[in-house]
This record gives C-alpha cells, structure tokens and sequence, in this order.
C-alpha cells in the first residue's frame, strides 16, 4: 500500500502536464474565491474622469471606459466563468450518465432513439440554443448555464454508454446479474465506479469548453448582463475602445487563455494519471 | 431487384437527414411558441399595451391552433416563404439571401484555411513523433485550443488594422468588387480557420500515428516502397477517414463561430442579421435562421458522410 501511494506520488511529480493543468487551475480558482473577499478596486462602481487609461502603479492593467480598475473586474469575472462553467457541466454531467447508463443498461429501441436525440443535439451548438432560450427568455447568466447545460448532456451521455457498455460485457457485471442482482445495483455498485475516472477526466475538458462557450455568449451580449462583470463582456466593450486602449482587448483574452489552457492540461494529465495500468496500483 | 449498396447508403442517410430535420424543426417551434412566453408579448414589447399584443397575435395568425402554425411554417419554408421580418417589414427570405454571400463564402474560406493548415501540420507531426517538430506542433495546437476565436480576431484587427494598418478594421465592400470583398473576408477566416486547425491538427496527427502501426504500412515498408509512396500514398490517405468525420463534427462549430465573428468585422452576414433579431426581438427571422443553420450542419455531415464512403478504399465499407 505504501509503495502503491509512494508509485503515484511520483508519477504525479513527474508529470508536467498534470502540474502546469493543477498550477493554472489553482490559480484560477483562487482569484475567484480572493475576489470574494478583496479585489484592488470596486469592480463595478464607475470612476469616470479615470477611464481608459493604460497600465500604471495604481492600476496595473489600466482602467476600462467607465474608469473601472480591469484586473478588479478580471478576478470577478473569474466568478462569473467558473460559476456558468460548473453549473452547466454539473447539468450535463448528472443527466447525461443517467441517460447513458440507461442506454447501455436497456440498448435496443431506448438506447437507438437516445442515440438519435443525441446526434441531433450535437448538431445545434451552444449559441444556438442560446440564441433560441434567449429570444424568448431574455439574457442572463441562468439561460446560458442552461444552453450550455444542454449541449454537455449528450457528450456525457455518449462517453457514459460507450463506456459502461463495456463494462457490462466483463465477466464479474455478468456473474452479478447471473446472481440475481438488479440492473440498477449492477450499474451503481460496477458499472459506475468503473467509468468515474473516465468521466472526471471528460467533466475537466467540457469545463474548458464551457468556460469559452461562456465567453462567447457574453461576447455576443446573451450571458451574463452588466454591470456584473464578464471576461466575454469586457472583449465586447473593448471592440470599441480598443483604439484608445489596446489593453482592454488583451487582458480578458489572456484570462480567458490561461483558464482554458489550464483546464486542458489537467484533463491531459489526469488521463494520463487515471490510466487504468494504474489503478491495481491504488 | 437487388439496390447497389452503395444507394441503399444513400437512402438510409437521407432518411435520416429528413428526420433529424423534422425534430430540430418541432424543437425551434416548441421552444419559441409552445413552452411558457408569449411570442405575441416578446415581439410587441413589455411595454405594450394589451391591445398592440393584440394585433401582433392576429398578424403572425400566433392565435391559430399551434398544429396548423407549425404545418404553415414547414410548407412555407419548403417553397421558400420565409414569413415577413417582424422589424424590417420585408420577406424574411430577401434579408437571409443578401445575408449568405457572405456567411457562406466566409466559412468555406475558414474551413480551406483549417485544412490547409492542419492536414500537412498533422502529417508533419505524425511523421516526426515524439521529436522536437511534434512536440512544438502539439504546444501550438494546445495553445490554439485555448484561444477563443473571437479573441484571436480582436488581436488580428490589433495588428494588421489599427497597429500595421494592412487591412480596413471591418465592413464588407460587396462583390461586386471580389478583390476587396476577399481581403474583408481574410482575417475573419484566418481567425476562424486557424481555431479550428488547432483541433483538426491533433486529429490528423494520432489518425496517422494510428496507421503508421498497421500492418499494410509495414508490408509497403518491407516491399521496398519509398517513403513519400508510403507516407502519402498509404497513411495519408487511409488517415483521411476518420478526419473527414471530425470536420463534418467541427462544421457546427465553424457555423457558430461566423455568428460571432461577423460581430466583431462588422460583416453583413447571417451572424449579424441574428444577433440584430435578438436586439429586435424578431422571433420569425430567428426561427429560420436556427433551422437554416441546423440544416447546413446536417447538409456538410451528408456530403462528409458520402466522400467518406468514396474514398475508403476498403470494400463495402459503407457505414
């Protein structure tokens, strides 16, 4: 056991992927819950004989057209993309293995018609449906959650079906059922367990896509609503101040990069970590 | 009488195309006029009063039965009767047509521009694994990945518009002079097509790593063959068939991203007409763009799906 711990305390060590992916991560993660405490400035109360102004020692990113402080706004906006990212992952995650290990449990016409639903969904990106809840529903950070949410279910769903399916064909989930066991104990107590790395794996990817789905949605102005800051948000705003200053188009980007970056590295170092040559070491 | 496989194929695939349509058609029209909200309300304003509501429900026929509105929608589209644009007042199929010269030119440009960079940028990859030209490939694509387009196309307009001044910062000129209207279209598609060949570069990549193992590529190998025959001539082409379904998976994307893209070139595109109906609340133009733009999709998987069937070289392999 000890050296089981001691074999992947240094395969977490030796792999740069996974760090870099952890350091980023981390980084993200605390600004966002640093802002909730402290930012430099106000992040929303306007100051304007200060606006668009470049970077100095009081305002180390500048200050956008409402003379609000950017790097203020950057690490609440950090908020704002970890919060719709999580919560559209979190609704897509739990309703796409239920419809996936529904699909690999039962197959024939259920599994064929779960199937058909997900192509279609994955025809219709994100900005679609958004385009779709927000004509009826107006923008706002909750209907984006719910376009994203959307379009993460059949990823989750399909991976989970791939997946548990071939769990279901290995001897010990045949010898369960063979023993009287139900399909839905099966697929908690064997299935499940067998696929979590898998799908933790996929959740840190979708995250990222979700982070820039979030961006683009603000961008076009259907996520999150002023004054409560958004990365998407200040690149739109910088669209037209970006001729006076130019660093009002680069922060937001660099954020939004850095996050993405970072999230993809983690779900690369953790696939590379949770291989499944690894898990008799556990 | 016994159809040729591959016309069976091609049946079967239209079958489906129909029906995927026929679902994302039901899915615009419940969302937009069956589930809570009142489209007649949305159109008309939350300011309005009840009798403007009113008016707005008799013109759009929205207090008809919703079966005999949804039949009027899909026979309409079907002879190309758009509606009427709640905001422009004019037939909504004139504003979607001068709005595809540009949308379509605009993606076909990006998705050129993705496989152009990305196919020779995967082989190169492939061919060298694992050593300094890989790996700088693979950092690249990573930090493509992580670059949302629209951002990479704010940093364009940085610099070739306002800091070198190449390129006029947006607007489309028309094409009734091509040269201009290409050059408006290029750093648009730049922007769009290189965030896809991030992407299509990886795939490309371990597509190829996959076939360099197999074993006909180790026959050629051992037949003398030169490695030029073998690289293009075997793995390159045998790669293609997985990559030729990612970039049907990745038109989607590509669609999506010349919605926001146009917003940023200022180009008079579909992207800009939809972005302008959500201001406007003009539900009938937004309804037939999300069907359009669903079917375009569908459209690219159905033509990816049938090249794909032709350039497999393996017999009967046509699903």
């Amino acid at each position: 056991m000890v050296e089981a711990a001691h074999s992947l305390v240094r395969r977490v060590a030796a792999s740069r992927t996974f760090l870099a992916g952890a350091l980023l991560t981390g980084l993200l993660v605390a600004t966002a819950v640093v802002s909730l405490f402290w930012t430099p400035y106000d992040a929303i109360v306007p100051d304007m004989p200060i606006k668009l102004q470049g970077s100095s020692a009081e305002h180390w990113l500048g200050t956008d057209h409402y003379g609000r402080d950017v790097l203020s706004r950057l690490m609440v906006g950090a908020r704002s993309s970890i919060v719709v990212g999580l919560v559209a992952v979190g609704l897509g995650l739990s309703l796409g293995v239920v419809l996936g290990a529904l699909a690999a449990a039962r197959g024939g016409w259920l599994d064929e018609l779960l199937s058909r639903i997900s192509d279609l969904v994955f025809a219709f990106p994100a900005v679609l449906s958004a385009v779709l809840i927000t004509a009826i529903y107006g923008p706002g950070a909750v209907n984006a959650i719910i376009a994203i949410g959307i379009f993460n279910v059949p990823v989750f769903a399909r991976v989970t079906r791939a997946a548990a399916r071939q769990a279901w064909a290995r001897d010990y989930v045949r010898a369960a059922l063979a023993l009287g066991c139900s399909p839905l104990a099966v697929t908690w107590r064997h299935v499940l367990p067998n696929i979590a790395s898998l799908l933790i794996v996929q959740a840190t990817i979708q995250f990222a896509v979700a982070i820039l789905a979030e961006a683009a949605l603000s961008f076009l102005g259907l996520g999150v609503q002023p004054p409560q800051p958004s990365w998407g948000r200040m690149l739109n705003d910088a669209l037209t101040y970006m001729y006076v200053a130019p660093g009002i188009a680069i922060y937001p980007g660099l954020a939004i990069v850095l996050a993405v970056l970072g999230l993809n590295l983690l779900g690369d170092g953790l696939r590379d970590l949770l291989d499944p040559r690894l898990r008799r070491l556990r | 009488m016994r159809v040729s496989p591959m016309l069976e194929h091609l049946i079967r695939r239209l079958l489906s195309v129909a029906v995927t349509l026929f679902a994302a058609s039901l899915v615009v029209f419940v969302v937009l006029e069956i589930l809570p909200g009142d489209p007649a309300q949305v159109m008309a304003g939350y300011e309005a009063s009840p009798e403007t509501v009113e008016v707005l429900r008799k013109l759009y026929g929205l207090d008809r039965p919703p079966v005999e509105r949804y039949l009027d929608w899909i026979g309409g589209l079907l002879v190309g009767d758009f509606g009427i644009s709640h905001a422009y007042h004019v037939p909504a199929a004139n504003l979607i047509a001068e709005r595809l010269p540009v949308t379509l030119p605009l993606a076909a440009m990006a998705l050129t521009i993705a496989i152009a960079v990305a196919l020779p940028l995967g082989m190169f990859a492939a061919t060298h694994h694992n050593r300094r030209g890989d790996l700088t490939v693979m950092a690249a694509s990573q930090l493509g990945i992580a670059v949302p387009e629209f951002w990479f196309g704010i940093l364009l307009v940085l610099l070739f518009s306002v800091t070198l001044g190449w390129f006029n910062a947006g607007g489309f000129p028309g094409w009734d002079e091509p040269l201009a209207a290409l050059q408006s279209l290029l750093l648009p598609a730049l922007a769009l097509g290189l965030s896809q060949a991030s992407i299509l570069t990886r795939v490309m990549r371990s597509a190829a790593l996959d076939t360099l193992r197999e074993d006909y590529v180790r026959t050629a190998w051992a037949k003398g063959l030169t490695r030029r025959r073998i690289v293009w001539g075997h793995v390159f082409r045998n790669a293609l068939i997985p990559v030729t379904t990612i970039i049907g998976l990745q038109m989607a994307f590509l669609i999506a991203g010349t919605i926001v893209i146009e917003n940023i070139f200022f180009l008079p595109g579909l992207g800009q007409l939809m972005v302008g109906a959500i201001a406007n609340r003009d539900l009938i133009i937004i309804k037939d763009l999300v069907i359009l733009i669903t079917a375009m999709v569908v459209a690219v998987n159905l033509a990816v799906d049938l090249l794909q069937a032709a350039i497999d070289p393996r017999p009967g392999h046509h699903g």
